[in-house]
């Protein structure tokens, strides 16, 4: 039995008052188990943590309970006051008796019986109460991101910035992501790829970047500080130690198929960068419209004009294995499919675009240099409805939720229109205007002064009606139909996670809300974690968000991992739950129910295995298990019962 | 004993990030409430095993109240989730076993929701008190 010893606080009158802590020290004294109870008038003071101390020594104290205040507020103290004494700091415990007894009853005696059953509950707890030590875990000091977008770009260089070694992983054959495609940003009109590029150039040339692209992830094993992730290097079939970027092969490749970059609206050859700034510059064959795959041994003209012999048809996927301690989670977003929006004509109707098709018009590098026109006649489009929340905000067809960046790029595409076509005409649809952000009602502002028309209500229909676009809508403030001819038609398309992620994510073993977007640990406090420890999350994957959100995002997910790739080992609480092998039968019911993956099957000796850094200690498990196998240490199921029996045993 | 001067017994299993917290806010700014429940602190409603509360009816509760997160508030993600599956089941066990389901409530209180807990402790104390004891009653 252990020897346990019971330090009853007055907190100055805070307790005394209405609990009687003379009566009540007595009373414990008798109470099976402990083996010293004393009270003071402050506990947590020099003096009182002396006695606990001292108490532990002169007494052979095994255990200690601390009835005084919340243990939120110094359950640290009294640990640290107990492994002062000698003793291990889980099984000190503290009793709650004044928020949860003193401060809510007048009646001394109904509250003195009431803190008696407290410290009685708590006693009972720590009787069981066995001595833990925190985990350990060695870390890998190296970083994996995936993705390389401005948030993936962001996170590896800020990490990279500490020090710390960072692998970056991008799926195509370039970095930059969706900003790369952009023409000018909000509320300043920067123009996007002049201050992306020198950011993607930095990444290429940093000393602790291993940049990877075209590649992907095939599998991640392992939990936080210690993570086995194997990476597929997809066949380029150009060697890209050799290739020294010069083009010539696709100058001559003589296949065009429709540029991604461009969505579809300019080319790109068989072999390709995909866009002229592309990191890294070199190309990269498509299997898939190469006349050499597709003929085989026909053509080889990029082999043949290559000046250093880099193309190499019988290249292979490599399979990469490598090592990290922390991941950021960087995939980025999608645009709703507009095919969807059957109403908007896009796909039947040539000149209704995507609002990503616009911002490809409007840039300087796009299929019209920068100029607006049209892609059926060339011609330049007076007039221009812009259509906001295009599949956003429609619960009963669409999305149910705001995309958030649409309001902002409308406005913007508007501006740059007028600046493009001094006297072009855009005409919005909207249902709200959407503008908080620092500068971002001022810019609102300035486009409706530079003559942009807003109309709030839904478009119901586009058509073509004699080679005219016709815009069949109802402005709800004045209440009436409209219908507005247009030269050219732009949705703001709504956005979504990156699509065919559903696999990435379950390698991670992290997880998805309804609308696939990355779910947070925390939605106030820890909003760039996920639920699995180590792995962290950036941009767009985790929520739709525009660049400064997802720079500043993507710089808080690189500093926690840093905060764990800085350190030689990590730490956890070792109140976690465990496994009794012998009773465990290997149903793996608890597998399903942990929130953190924490809980595997080990096929060998068919019991369940704890990854103890895994392990938040929710405890859910042990209430799962049929069979009182999986128990929270230091509150298990013994401790529990024994603890309302003693609530409930009269006295 | 008669109706008038039963004092019932209650357990409250709490968990620790919401409801017990909320505890701590009532007290703190000494929002009073009968002292017929003594509370257990747990990491999460989840840890409450249903076999929990029935040991606790089987060893003389009157009534037990369990407290967790809000939905979506859950530190755990989704164990409120879980809790609140597991209660269902078991009201329906209590009934089948004669015990009036009234005395098993389960709450989500939030930290910030001092005043919630005193009052649900309040009414859920009157409740059990109509209900009288438990004892002899089934179990």
């Amino acid at each position: 039995m252990k020897r346990i010893g019971v330090f009853i606080c007055h907190c100055g009158i805070n307790i005394a008052k209405t609990v009687d802590v003379e009566a009540l020290t007595e009373e414990i004294k008798k109470y099976p188990g402990v083996e010293y109870a004393e009270n003071y008038k402050y506990m947590c003071s020099d003096p009182g943590q002396n006695l606990v101390i001292n108490a532990i020594k002169e007494h052979k104290l095994d255990a200690v309970v601390v009835a005084a205040c919340s243990p939120t507020l110094h359950e640290n103290t009294f640990r640290n006051a107990s492994e002062r004494g000698g003793l291990n700091r889980y099984v000190c415990e503290m009793a709650n008796i004044r928020e949860h007894c003193s401060w809510v009853h007048d009646d001394k005696k109904v509250a003195t019986k009431k803190a008696a059953h407290i410290i009685k509950s708590i006693i009972e707890k720590v009787k069981y109460d066995e001595p833990l030590e925190p985990i350990h875990v060695s870390v890998t000091k190296r970083a994996l991101v995936i993705g390389g977008g401005i948030a993936g770009i962001q996170a590896a260089l800020d990490i990279a910035n500490a020090g710390v070694e960072t692998i970056l992983v991008e799926k195509g054959p370039s970095i930059g992501g969706r900003m790369a495609q952009l023409s000018e940003t909000f509320p300043t009109l920067d123009c996007s790829q002049c201050i992306l590029t020198p950011k993607m150039v930095e990444v290429s040339q940093h000393k602790k970047i291993k940049l990877l692209s075209y590649s992907e992830i095939e599998e991640i094993a392992g939990s936080v500080g210690n993570f086995k992730v194997k990476i597929k290097r997809k066949a380029a079939y150009v060697d890209h130690a050799k290739c020294t970027g010069c083009g010539m092969c696709y100058e001559k490749c003589p296949v065009k198929v429709d540029s991604e970059f461009e969505e579809n609206m300019g080319k790109r050859k068989a072999i390709y960068t995909p866009f002229p700034q592309a990191v890294p510059n070199k190309p990269i064959i498509d299997k898939e419209h190469c006349t050499f795959f597709l003929k085989p041994g026909k053509c080889r003209v990029c082999q043949i004009v290559c000046p250093v012999q880099a193309v190499d048809f019988e290249q292979q996927d490599v399979i990469l294995e490598e090592e990290v301690g922390a991941i950021v989670v960087a995939t980025g977003f999608d645009l709703y499919e507009p095919e969807r929006l059957k109403e908007y004509g896009y796909g039947t109707i040539p000149d209704v675009l995507t609002s990503l098709q616009f911002e490809r018009l409007l840039s300087a590098s796009g299929p019209t240099s920068g100029d607006v026109r049209r892609i059926s006649d060339g011609k330049e489009p007076k007039r221009i409805v812009f259509i906001q929340c295009a599949g956003s905000r429609d619960k009963e067809n669409h999305l149910e939720y705001c995309s958030k960046i649409c309001c902002m790029y409308t406005a913007k595409h508007a501006l740059l229109y007028k600046h493009r076509v001094h006297d072009g005409e855009p005409i919005i649809f909207y249902i709200d205007v959407r503008t908080a952000g620092k500068g971002y009602e001022e810019f609102y502002n300035r486009v409706t002064d530079e003559g942009a028309t807003y109309i709030r209500g839904k478009v119901s229909k586009v058509y073509q009606d004699n080679g005219r676009i016709v815009v069949l809508g109802a402005d709800t403030l004045s209440g009436k139909q409209i219908e507005v001819e247009a030269d050219m038609v732009v949705l703001a398309t709504g956005v979504v996670p990156t699509r065919n992620n559903t696999e990435l994510v379950r390698r991670l073993k992290i997880q998805c809300d309804a609308n696939d977007f990355l779910t947070e640990a925390h939605p106030k406090l820890r909003p760039v974690e996920s639920n699995t420890a180590g792995i962290y999350l950036a941009g767009a994957a985790q929520g739709p968000k525009d660049i400064p959100e997802v720079v500043a995002q993507a710089s808080g997910a690189a500093s926690k991992a840093i905060a764990i790739l800085t350190q030689d080992e990590i730490t956890f609480e070792p109140t976690i739950a465990g496994v009794d092998e012998d009773l465990c039968s290997g149903c793996s019911i608890c597998v399903g129910v942990c929130p953190y993956n924490a809980r595997e099957l080990d096929r060998e000796k068919m019991v369940i295995k704890v990854v103890e850094a895994l392990c938040q200690g929710c405890g859910s498990c042990s209430s799962a298990c049929p069979s009182g196998a999986a128990q929270q240490r230091n509150l298990i199921d013994k401790q529990i019962e024994d603890m309302v029996t003693s609530v409930l045993e009269e006295k | 004993m008669s109706e008038n001067n039963f004092e019932p017994k209650i357990i409250g299993f709490f968990c620790k990030w919401c409801t017990s917290a909320a505890a701590d806010l009532a007290g703190t700014s000494r929002k009073k409430y009968p002292a017929n429940l003594v509370p257990i602190r747990f990491f999460c409603s989840s840890r409450i095993d249903p076999q929990h509360v029935l040991h606790a009816f089987k060893s003389g509760a009157d009534g037990v109240l369990i407290g967790g997160c809000h939905f979506g508030d859950c530190h755990y993600q989704d164990g409120n989730y879980k809790t609140a599956r597991r209660i269902a089941l078991l009201h329906n066990l209590l009934d089948d076993m004669g015990v009036s389901k009234k005395r098993l409530r389960l709450e989500w209180i939030s930290a910030a929701e001092g005043d919630r807990f005193t009052k649900v402790v309040r009414e859920f104390t009157e409740e059990i008190k109509k209900l009288g004891p438990l004892k002899g009653n089934g179990v």
